[in-house]
């Protein structure tokens, strides 16, 4: 094929060449249609009205008869209402812990010269390979009182090793010099953790910040577990509940049952758009740091 | 002689640890909280798993509950359901890796290709989205697009399927978790190849367009065998999770009419244990699973040791 040559922006190339990359864009436009369309569809219809949206399950292409009503109902639900505030109070609560426990256990394993650090490091990366399991975790977490308040859904996702682990690594690149000359005037490892090390790593800290916030505002097995009341569930649960289970959660508390019969299909995906969106404005801007925290995870321990 | 050398030695050992909390007495009050939430909150559950070994009930606690040995394992491997939620497992497992393993690698020498910054860019970024998009609401999605008259399903009846809940089948089951699967993670799971391939020495394309070698034969030649090396971490990982399918996702789609081909182990242990309250014969499948996948970590380590000198530990 290479005796074949086009020329294109004045730079001759082989057919071969051109072809694929041809074939090249082609797919990855699919891929982006293909990825980009399910949520684009429950952004349309949430502004669809109720009936366009029964009529066509997964099939919008664009607002049908745009009706923004579900939005203002969604917000007029005691349990969605309850769903967001529970988990802005998860997020407050968890996330400053992540990053403080994240920092000191990151700060730990960076360190050099400490006797005992081997043996620690063993204790808490051997958690990663093994664990108690669903269970024994249950019941050791309702034995310590975790059950049925927010203290259940902060606590035990204190930390992640894992995460640890990246803190780590940005923590090392941190030049020793300037840890050395801090301890020379004088300065604590408190100081120099909190003075020194953490604006450095401020970058990996906003990546470590964003995978703890989506793996809360996400997650939905811990509430399901460990949550009994219904307005103490974060909002995964309760689109969980409406969405899946198709429950009737909704009807109870409503202020009108015939208003949210009629919006019932839309509330689904306005609730939808109002808990995704946020995130998908939020990690773009992050983007170009994941590369270092996945990178860590497939390297020797 | 010898009683003063080992004096000698206690004593320089001493004499480093008072050093050492000397220096360290910081360190080691910072790493205090952490070691003490990973032995409440990790440790204390892998001693729980003792009552796999018990007729624990919560009412007496592990110190009153009666010992009963194997027993539950015993009577796991004679429980009519042993067979089919390993089976499912493994086929879920094994059909995940099949199909969802290659599949990033192949993404991330597709994006490799663009040669537009931008639209490189564009692809990545909306690539990784769907990772980002709660399990929830995948699955609510799922549960849209392949009812009866949704849009997946009317794309199965445009290819001369048979119009019907997708869901609801046995035997769509496993290709519609494997596919959700493939469009939430491809993109998320490339980056890490993408960051590979930065590794890669450019001078060897040089030399292989030189050669008169195409996109395809680089890719091939060149590209590829510059991933192996994390291609082959990527793999032992996998082979070590191989009984943790995506557990969540499978309690977020299955349903009684399914449970023939989507109940896995994880599952039964959730509604055995949680639902059922039967702890101890939960425990003990749970500690099976870990044993199975440990297992598996290990020989996957050494067989890719052996054959390529490449291991994870």
């Amino acid at each position: 094929m290479s005796e074949f040559r086009i020329k294109i922006n004045g730079r001759r190339r082989s057919v071969g060449d051109v072809s694929f990359d041809v074939i090249n864009t082609c797919i990855m436009i699919g891929l982006i249609i293909v990825t980009f369309y399910p949520i684009w569809y429950v952004v349309c219809a949430s502004f669809s009205a109720a009936s366009a949206v029964t009529q066509n399950p997964g099939k919008l292409w664009w607002p049908v008869n745009f009706d923004a009503g579900a939005y203002e109902k969604a917000f007029q639900h005691p349990l969605i209402l309850s769903g967001f505030r529970n988990i802005l109070c998860i997020l407050g609560l968890s996330l400053p812990l992540n990053l403080v426990m994240t920092l000191l256990c990151g700060y730990f394993m960076a360190s050099k010269n400490v006797f005992f650090k081997k043996w620690i490091m063993m204790f808490l990366m051997f958690t990663m390979f093994f664990s108690g399991g669903l269970i024994p975790s249950y019941l050791n977490q309702k034995s310590l009182g975790l059950y049925n308040n927010i203290w259940a859904l902060v606590i035990p996702g204190a930390l992640s090793i894992y995460n640890a682990i990246i803190c780590k690594t940005a923590i090392e690149a941190v030049p020793d010099s300037l840890i050395e000359s801090a301890y020379m005037d004088g300065a604590s490892d408190v100081t120099v953790l909190v003075k020194i090390v953490t604006p450095l790593i401020k970058p990996t800290l906003a990546v470590l910040t964003l995978y703890y916030g989506v793996g809360h505002w996400n997650g939905w097995f811990g509430a399901s577990l460990y949550i009994t009341d219904n307005d103490k569930l974060p909002i995964q649960n309760i689109l969980r509940a409406i969405l899946i289970a198709n429950d009737t959660l909704l009807n109870q508390g409503a202020a009108s049952m015939d208003v949210m019969n009629t919006y019932a299909e839309t509330i689904k995906y306005a609730v939808i758009v109002i808990s995704t969106v946020p995130i998908l404005c939020i990690y773009p801007f992050l983007q170009k740091y994941f590369v270092k925290g996945v990178m860590i995870g497939a390297v020797k321990g | 002689m010898r009683g003063n050398m080992t004096g000698v030695k206690e004593k320089s050992l001493k004499k480093t640890l008072v050093k050492d909390f000397k220096m360290n007495k910081w360190k080691y009050l910072m790493i205090l909280p952490v070691i003490i939430y990973i032995a409440i909150f990790a440790y204390k559950p892998m001693y729980g798993i003792l009552i796999a070994f018990q007729n624990f009930r919560p009412a007496v606690g592990m110190a009153g509950s009666k010992w009963v040995g194997f027993e539950h394992f015993t009577r796991f491997f004679s429980d009519f359901n042993f067979f089919r939620i390993l089976r499912n497992t493994f086929s879920i497992s094994i059909c995940s890796i099949i199909f969802g393993f290659p599949a990033p690698i192949i993404l991330a020498l597709l994006i490799n290709e663009i040669k537009n910054t931008k639209f490189k860019r564009t692809v990545q970024t909306v690539s990784y989205m769907p990772y980002f998009v709660s399990m929830v609401v995948i699955c609510g999605l799922v549960k849209t697009f392949c009812q009866s008259d949704g849009m997946i399903t009317d794309i199965v009846v445009a290819l001369g399927g048979e119009r019907k809940n997708l869901l609801a089948d046995k035997s769509w089951f496993y290709p519609i978790y494997i596919v959700s699967n493939i469009w939430q993670y491809i993109g998320w799971d490339s980056i890490i190849y993408l960051a590979a391939l930065a590794g890669i020495d450019q001078e060897q394309y040089e030399a292989a367009r030189v050669d008169g070698a195409g996109r395809l034969r680089q890719m091939w030649n060149i590209t590829l065998p510059g991933l192996m090396p994390t291609i082959i971490i990527l793999f032992i990982l996998k082979m070590g999770g191989i009984l943790n399918v995506g557990f969540e996702k499978i309690l977020l789609l299955y349903s009684p009419t399914t449970y023939e081909v989507a109940d896995v182990i994880s599952t039964y242990v959730y509604r055995i244990g949680i639902l059922e309250a039967n702890f101890s014969y939960s425990t003990a499948i749970g500690l099976f699973n870990s044993i199975v996948n440990i297992i598996f970590l290990c020989a996957t380590n050494l067989i890719s040791k052996k054959l390529n000198e490449t291991s994870l530990f």
